[in-house]
């Protein structure tokens, strides 16, 4: 629901008033954070984000070992992920996340198993590195995984234990791989270091290292930067094999060792979530030359059309058939379930609050059950999640940031192969989002606002001024909200429920969504004695 | 579940943990400082602590939980974080308007070595509002420390001894409990008849009413002025030496406060000493409401022994939970063949040993400083009929297929239990329902047709 241009600007002048509050230098920052949609404007609208959080304002962001291990590593289930620190940050990172994995009998699971080196004040005085080096040791001889991740935080930075040194060592001892990364959490400004931290060890030492130069089927892909949570990948995966693709990986729900090292065999790499994986996308796409392409299997229309893309660029009539087909069996399985749900959501209003893509993502699926989007933002995004990927020259890192190494690949000689004819390529480049994203803010109507590291008090402001209908968010939000007697979905975990990725994953959020209103718990907050006079009685005028 | 785990035990020489059974100091500080009536918690360190503390505290409650943290950027990693914590008591003081900040540290912080009295004294803290701190490095002890040491922070801070003579009046620490077991501590102090501080009492923050609106500081939390109060109370009762005794010694050394510590009063015995430790140094007999209610446990004890008598329990949580549960469990004629914590501390293994033999129970495996890698290689070589423990003990019931009972922090799979008191005799009536209803359940479930039961 687009507002009119004097509504934008009554809208703009309501958040300078909450504005106000901040003391001056906090004010000033975080009001670039902060956009009212208004496409009339002549030029592109920026937003300020991937920079330092302010200290006290209570942000929702996490660190960058949580987006290194809790979430790029973390699901690779065949892979022991060795956690180098107090035992806090294992802990937390343990079973927390939803992200799915299962294996077949007798192959290594290690997902619901939290390795911490367990550093203790003597390892923070003389060094860490001998204790970490012995439970390496420990896991391989024990577990037998694929290969080792050992990830660092905060205090091993500090004390300078060389993680790498006995990386090294551990791989020359056992024979399988054993990778560090450096993901101390006080790395960049929050979980997206890490997640590049994560991409660049991953596409240097598991991808292409495996033997196999094509893949075992036709179609072949990989889904990058999909973790599973609640089965979101097995849904997709469903309907992709459905259809005739051949998933090579998953990057990385339910993945492992085992699939990621094939993973220069794919014809195509989809793009889920784009801020934690477009670093090994665009380095795939340099090495083996594998274009990528933005998917989103968060709502029906944009299964549909993601599934279409894919089609397009594959090109093969008889894909394309196939595809139609599985398209017309889903809708027709889901459509009009869905409208049942619609019509008690129809008219309401949301927040979309998440991480780093569902922000974007679930707006569309928000929509198609009669939802519309009112606010959008991410904890950690960058501009180009905002803006659009072509932003990304305009792009200055700040001092907080350029400690984060960028890595270069070249061309693979033996592997690098042209997939698709220069062409075509131009052809349907206009058609598809091939190598491209065009961010949040086109997708968005005029009068919403966007916000890049949403705060507590922002929250509770916005929703003084939008009375929105539910919000979807976090958990450190969920209750909060609630309090206020507004309905709350986490879109990270989910709410333990779940897929809500592909065509039936849809027809299960407009059915938790549709329960979160119609819960008849929410009638039960005021009590009734403040709602009529205990006393028996009238009340006249005037209280006389 | 579980595969990976042999039934083989090797030597552990690394001193690594696998599947702890322990978690870091300042979730346990958070948790403390929440208990402080309009007090905002603070995380010294990188948010990425913050957050998960928060994130941790709020699956267990269900209630929202603030804290801010200082946000550690790399050049405030390597030069200190002395203006991000200025900036953040300004902001914090003039967003969120607290009455209080309790400050506490992270691995990070504590590693550079961060002067937290000296940052907090050059700040602009508004008139009348207060910035207390303590220093909880992760790499020592557990979130049981944390809290122990926020509690500590706070007294050594704040109490004062102010008057001539000592009041009639008592300063419980309740230690780490759900707000449920606050508020059933409270109500016994009251019922005794005796005046009481409770610090901290979560009771009224983090099981708080739904009302529709949202409060960021709720009507719970120990109120400045009582903590400043404590120093004139005649005596300091600490439940829980791990989470509570150095609190009570600090108000000691401060005020003259006599400290008494004691179980957390978990079961019969241990219930009985908290009451007979009032009553005898407040000059109170221990009220009739609370003799009936003990007499009630008897009679539930004795009517149900057959339930649970001779069974082999597993346990493992937070020391001073586990001790107490351990007391109670023998109390029932039962065998704690595996009891287990994750935090660290000699005095644990002495007081389970010390236990077991005064009960003439032999070959049970004791450990502090444990993991759960360890606690489920015991129960494959020497199987339980009742595991007792946290959510994370529910992998191990499964790929054991044990009956389960859910005592502890963190329950992140269950609701309602932090509203439910297992302190007191009350607390003590519910886990015993609790421990029959899992193993009858489990008689139900396994027995043949023939042999299933209508009354049990």
């Amino acid at each position: 629901m687009a507002l009119s241009k004097h509504d934008i600007e009554t809208r703009k002048k309501e958040l300078e008033k909450f504005l106000d509050a901040y003391p001056a230098k906090t004010k000033k920052n975080r009001r670039s954070h902060i956009v009212v949609r208004d496409s009339s404007l002549e030029e592109q609208q920026i937003i300020e984000a991937n920079t330092r959080t302010i200290p006290g304002v209570i942000t929702n962001r996490g660190c960058a070992y949580a987006g290194c291990k809790g979430v790029v590593l973390g699901p690779i289930k065949d892979m022991a992920h060795i956690v180098h620190g107090p035992i806090g940050c294992s802990y937390y990172a343990w079973g927390t996340r939803r992200n799915k994995a299962k294996t077949k009998d007798g192959e290594v699971n290690l997902i619901n198993y939290a390795f911490s080196s367990d550093m203790q004040e003597s390892d923070v005085v003389f060094g860490g590195d001998k204790k970490l080096a012995a439970m390496v040791d420990e896991i391989v001889e024990t577990f037998k995984p694929k290969a080792v991740t050992i990830s660092a935080t905060c205090p091993v930075g500090l004390i300078g234990d060389d993680i790498g040194a006995v990386a090294k060592a551990a791989e020359a001892k056992h024979g399988i791989p054993v990778m560090s990364f450096s993901c101390e959490g006080y790395k960049g400004v929050s979980q997206s270091a890490g997640h590049h931290i994560a991409n660049n060890v991953l596409m240097q030492r598991v991808i292409g290292s495996g033997e196999i130069e094509e893949a075992e089927g036709k179609y072949a892909i990989n889904i990058l930067g999909e973790y599973n949570i609640g089965g979101d990948s097995w849904e997709i995966e469903r309907v992709l094999k459905d259809i005739g693709y051949h998933v090579v990986s998953v990057m990385t729900g339910d993945g492992s060792y085992e699939t990621l090292k094939n993973a220069h065999t794919a014809e195509l790499n989809l793009v889920q979530c784009h801020r934690s994986i477009n670093y090994i996308a665009e380095m795939l796409e340099e090495k083996y030359g594998t274009p990528w392409l933005k998917v989103n299997f968060i709502g029906v229309q944009s299964t549909i059309e993601s599934l279409r893309n894919m089609a397009t660029y594959f090109g093969d009539p008889a894909l394309t058939q196939k595809t139609e087909e599985v398209i017309a069996r889903e809708l027709a399985a889901v459509e009009s379930k869905l409208e049942q749900f619609k019509k008690i959501c129809d008219g309401k209003t949301a927040f979309c609050f998440v991480g780093g893509s569902r922000g974007h993502h679930y707006q569309g699926l928000f929509k198609e059950i009669g939802i519309d989007t009112v606010l959008a933002g991410y904890e950690f995004a960058h501009r180009d999640d905002y803006e659009g990927r072509e932003v990304i020259p305009d792009i200055k890192l700040d001092a907080d940031s350029k400690n984060i190494e960028e890595i270069k690949v070249s061309k693979d000689e033996k592997r690098y192969k042209i997939r698709i004819l220069k062409e075509r390529l131009d052809q349907i480049k206009d058609k598809i989002p091939l190598s491209y994203y065009g961010g949040m803010i086109k997708d968005m109507p005029d009068g919403s606002i966007m916000v890049d590291d949403l705060n507590h008090y922002e929250t509770e402001e916005f929703i003084k001024i939008l009375k929105p209908d539910i919000l979807a968010s976090g958990i450190k939000d969920k209750y909060v909200i609630q309090k206020m007697g507004i309905p709350s979905k986490q879109l990270h975990s989910y709410d333990y429920s779940g897929p809500y990725a592909g065509f039936r994953g849809a027809l299960k959020f407009a059915e938790d969504i549709t329960m979160g209103f119609t819960s008849p718990t929410w009638n039960y907050i005021t009590p009734p004695w403040k709602q009529k006079p205990i006393l028996d009685g009238t009340v006249t005028e005037g209280g006389k | 579940m579980l595969d990976a785990t042999t039934k083989e035990m090797k030597p552990r020489l690394s001193g690594g943990v696998i599947n702890p059974a322990k978690t870091c100091q300042p979730i346990g500080a958070m948790y403390a400082a929440l208990g402080i009536h309009k007090c905002l918690p603070h995380s010294h360190g990188s948010q990425g602590c913050c957050s998960y503390h928060r994130m941790h505290l709020t699956r267990h409650f269900r209630d929202p939980v603030m804290a801010s943290t200082s946000s550690f950027t790399e050049g405030a990693s390597v030069f200190g974080g002395g203006a991000n914590l200025k900036t953040a008591i300004k902001n914090v003081f003039t967003i969120y308007n607290p009455d209080i900040m309790a400050v506490h540290t992270t691995c990070l912080s504590e590693t550079i070595g961060d002067d937290i009295p000296t940052i907090i004294k050059q700040s602009e803290v508004p008139d009348g509002k207060l910035v207390i701190h303590a220093s909880t490095p992760s790499y020592v002890g557990s979130h049981i420390t944390g809290f122990s040491n926020m509690v500590k922070g706070a007294v050594t801070y704040l109490a004062e001894a102010t008057m001539e003579e000592k009041k009639e009046q008592v300063n419980i620490i309740p230690g780490f409990v759900n707000p449920g077991d606050m508020r059933e501590i409270k109500r016994m102090a009251k019922v005794m008849g005796v005046k009481n501080i409770v610090l901290p009492d979560t009771s009224g923050v983090l099981d708080s009413p739904m009302t529709g609106e949202f409060d960021m500081f709720p009507k719970g939390g120990t109120k400045i002025a009582e903590i400043v109060d404590t120093g004139n109370s005649k005596m300091s009762i600490a439940l829980g030496s791990f989470a509570s005794s150095d609190a009570a010694y600090a108000l000691e050394r401060k005020c003259k406060v006599k400290p008494a510590v004691l179980k957390t009063p978990i079961g019969i015995k241990a219930t009985d000493e908290f009451l007979m430790t009032l009553s005898s140094n407040f000059g109170k007999e221990v009220a009739k409401e609370l003799e009936e209610e003990r007499g009630q446990l008897v009679d539930i004890m004795t009517d149900t022994h057959f339930h649970f008598h001779g069974k082999k329990v597993a346990v493992f949580g937070d020391p001073d939970i586990v001790i107490g549960l351990t007391e109670y469990l023998l109390s029932l004629g039962m065998i704690p063949v595996h009891v287990l914590t994750g935090t660290p501390g000699s005095k644990f293994e002495t007081e389970i040993k010390e236990m077991l033999a005064r009960a003439g129970i032999e070959g049970s495996n004791v450990k502090a400083a444990g993991d759960l890698y360890t606690f489920h290689q015991w129960i494959k070589n020497q199987p339980a009929d009742l595991m007792i423990g946290n959510t994370y003990g529910k992998y191990i019931a499964r790929a054991e297929d044990i009956p389960f009972v859910r005592v502890g922090f963190p329950i992140l799979d269950r609701s309602v239990h932090s509203y439910m008191p297992i302190v007191g005799y009350k607390g003590a009536m519910r886990l015993l329902e609790m421990i029959s209803n899992a193993l009858l359940d489990r008689k139900d479930r396994d027995s043949a047709d023939e042999d299933f039961e209508l009354v049990m």
